[in-house]
């Protein structure tokens, strides 16, 4: 059974992979640029994203709303501590796209989060003045490694992915996440595995109180909410991937000068 | 006398280019200082919305952004299309700016820096200030610089994700959808608008 996961596992991430390997940020650029991102189960991500306005509607809608009452540093202190698990991919990610020196002020990050910062709650690190935190994983290891994004695919529950991500994201539970493995994959006396699922809804419960009015702002003014969502992921995905919030390095100018007035 | 008519044209050069043009992050900071200043004061939502829908006639390229959001199939529009697109994306631009915009009570935007793409364009970077209620947020504007003494906005970057690159996508999926028929955008529009 293993084997065949893996065959298949294999099998898909070859069909994802483009033959040429990004050699450079243009090459990065232009793989990842969202509207050049495959459109090829249309059908399936529409009603995927459908369910899961639902699901909003019923259980993360109502929860965000609660969870924005509860006061600002609670919900700071819990944004912090969520951050500081994601280290146990980051830094792994970190190594794998070469940035060494990177992973080594993460893992002082994480370390330092985690005891004076209690548990993270805290983010001392920021205050002593180690460099902003970015989220890295498996994904966009696969990207700088010269894997194209594939397929755009809406997850039922999980949300907009590419067929890329969505392989690469199996790598937490095959030993990639330290989290995943002290909690669920390993018997350890300390977690259990409630623990680690606790940590991902309320991450996705926090992601909506932040993003609370502007989901409302976006799907009340767009002519076609689902578009507007894979056209944000996608931008989202590609500046996480070049690491850059310049837009003269994540967008192709030309499409603006050809408009002249 | 020579010497005095050249220094008199060239001041007269000086002047009319450099007085008269408005620099960027200057016409960023005014343009959001009056709309913040519009939105704390004590209007009705509607009130809000038809003195935001003057600013952004005064300071957003809203023709250039609607050709820009209607991609490669503008060349496809023959020039009654293309004036009835140009109507319709003003009537849509105008509601959805303005209502976005409207639900804001005196957001505190501060002008940083700014960026020289090309005699284009100019990036000009910002922050929306931290509330309580949410973390500080970039916002980056793209400004269209070929008239220096009249410029104008053409696209809002938010923490790196361009309003006008959604809107350009979004626009290509209803085409999309539709088999390119641009009549069906015009129906959405138009649905939306009303």
């Amino acid at each position: 059974m293993f084997k065949k996961i893996v065959l298949i596992l294999i099998t898909t991430t070859a069909l994802t992979l483009n033959v040429n390997a990004a050699s450079d940020g243009e090459l990065l650029l232009k793989k990842n640029n969202p509207a050049e991102v495959k459109e090829c189960w249309e059908g399936f991500n529409r009603a995927s994203f459908a369910l899961n306005q639902g699901l909003d509607k019923v259980i993360f809608k109502p929860v965000a709303s609660v969870y924005k009452k509860i006061p600002s540093p609670v919900r700071v202190g819990v944004s912090n501590s969520l951050d500081n698990l994601s280290n146990l991919v980051t830094i792994p990610n970190n190594i794998l796209q070469g940035d060494f020196a990177l992973a080594g002020v993460n893992s002082g990050r994480f370390i330092i989060n985690t005891t004076l910062g209690v548990l993270g709650i805290f983010d001392v690190a920021q205050a002593i003045g180690i460099i902003d935190y970015e989220k890295e994983d498996y994904g966009q290891s696969l990207a700088k490694a010269g894997v194209g994004p594939g397929c755009y695919i809406v997850l039922p529950v999980l949300g907009p992915s590419t067929a890329r991500d969505t392989i690469a994201s199996s790598a937490n539970f095959f030993g990639g996440d330290a989290w995943y493995n002290v909690t669920v994959k390993n018997d350890t006396n300390y977690f259990k595995d409630s623990d680690y699922y606790t940590s991902k809804v309320t991450g996705g419960v926090d992601f909506r109180a932040k993003n609370y009015d502007s989901i409302e702002n976006l799907e009340q003014n767009s002519l076609d909410f689902y578009a507007s969502v894979k056209s944000l992921y996608l931008q989202d995905r590609q500046q996480k991937i070049l690491n850059s919030k310049k837009i003269t390095e994540t967008q192709n100018d030309s499409d603006w000068e050809e408009i002249d007035n | 006398m020579t010497k005095k008519l050249i220094s008199y044209v060239f001041l007269i050069i000086f002047f009319t280019t450099h007085i008269f043009s408005i620099e960027p992050d200057v016409f960023v900071q005014s343009t959001v200082n009056r709309a913040s200043k519009l939105l704390s004061e004590n209007l009705t939502k509607d009130e809000k919305i038809k003195e935001l829908k003057l600013i952004a006639k005064d300071t957003v390229d809203i023709r250039g952004i609607g050709f820009y959001t209607l991609g490669a199939a503008r060349k496809n529009l023959n020039k009654e299309e293309k004036s009835k697109y140009s109507l319709l994306f003003e009537k849509y631009f105008l509601k959805s700016f303005s209502s976005r915009l409207a639900e804001y009570t005196n957001p505190e935007i501060d002008v940083k820096d700014k960026e020289v793409l090309n005699e284009n364009y100019t990036i000009v970077k910002s922050v929306l200030k931290a509330t309580s209620e949410r973390p500080e947020i970039k916002i980056d504007w793209r400004i269209y610089t070929k008239d220096p003494e009249n410029p104008l906005i053409r696209d809002l970057i938010i923490e790196g994700l361009s309003l006008a690159r959604t809107q350009k996508e979004e626009f290509a999926s209803v085409l999309n959808s539709n088999d390119g028929d641009i009549n069906s955008l015009f129906k959405t529009l138009e649905e939306f608008s009303n």
